[in-house]
């Protein structure tokens, strides 16, 4: 019962064909972009960090500290 | 107090602030709207089933012209006042609505096989759609396409600009010229056409993309203000640094 009902569900009158797709479609677009961002952000969060690491260290050296 | 967010420093504090709020909320009505769409909808008494493409197709689209206005919007203020926080807008809008007019395009064109017996007609809607599209591409590759990102900024938001015409184009299509695609049903003067059982999971899902693309904007806003940053430290270290040897004086 559980089973045919499950199976009706996926079968959607006969379009299942057409709308899965469309709904898997547009988890992977969206969830894929949502992914890509963060590790975007992360990467140029670690890129500064390293760079300004050594460059405040070197700071008071350079003798900026105005 | 515009001029207050506009503060990089203190926009990058408020949008922190504001990030994990619309990671919540886009779950949340995402959830919800998913659920109406799929098991507590009705299917249409002519389309059958394929109406729940509506729900994902639909939001899309108006997220594809919502991003472009809002892309315009940013572009526009880039050039006339030069702040960099409206350029940075710009740039972290323009993948997001990309996305949107892909999933736009994509979606409907799998409604469009079982219910117009196509994949796709060269039409008024779904050509400056595509065109939308290209603008999106057309704005990324631009953008990046100088060494000086000044003039890369510059030239993509005038293209940027100058496209905005596509999007009354885009609305009006379906008024001004013959299609297959059915004309607008719920952002009508007399009212939404559409019952409200099928209306609930449309503007579910149109909130949680909204909400999506603010969460998603914020995010990419922050990586592009530290990609700045990075970018200034890097060119502040070239000019800090001794010349080294004689061939430096060459």
């Amino acid at each position: 019962m559980i089973m045919n009902s499950m199976q009706d569900f996926l079968h959607m009158g006969g379009y299942g064909n057409f709308i899965w797709p469309a709904y898997i479609l547009v988890t992977v677009v969206l969830g894929g972009l949502l992914i890509t961002s963060r590790r975007f952000v992360r990467a140029a969060q670690a890129e500064l960090d390293s760079l300004d690491r050594p460059h405040r260290q070197s700071a008071p050296e350079a003798g900026d500290e105005a | 107090m515009l001029h207050q967010f506009a503060n990089p420093t203190r926009f990058l504090r408020l949008a922190a602030a504001v990030q994990p709020w619309m990671a919540g909320a886009t779950a949340v009505l995402l959830g919800l709207g998913l659920y109406f769409a799929l098991f507590a909808s009705p299917g249409d008494y002519q389309q059958g089933e394929t109406v729940r493409i509506m729900y994902v197709h639909v939001p899309s689209a108006w997220m594809a012209l919502f991003c472009y206005t809002s892309l315009a919007a940013a572009a526009a203020s880039s050039l006339i006042w030069r702040h960099p926080l409206a350029d940075v807008a710009a740039k972290a809008t323009a993948p997001v609505g990309a996305c949107f007019t892909f999933l736009a395009l994509a979606t409907g064109s799998l409604w469009g096989k079982p219910m117009w017996g196509t994949w796709w007609v060269w039409d008024a809607r779904l050509t400056s759609v595509l065109i939308l599209f290209f603008l999106y591409l057309g704005y990324m590759a631009l953008n990046n396409a100088f060494d000086d990102p000044g003039r890369g900024s510059r030239a993509s938001a005038i293209l940027a600009l100058v496209g905005f015409v596509n999007v009354p184009i885009i609305k009006f299509s379906v008024d001004w010229w013959n299609t297959l695609h059915q004309p607008a049903s719920v952002v009508k003067m007399d009212g939404p056409a559409i019952h409200p059982s099928m209306l609930t999971p449309l503007l579910l899902m149109a909130l949680g993309f909204t909400t999506y693309y603010i969460w998603v904007l914020l995010l990419r806003i922050r990586g592009e203000v530290t990609a700045n940053k990075v970018r200034n430290l890097r060119l502040r270290q070239v000019h800090e640094r001794p010349p080294e040897g004689s061939e430096a004086t060459g």
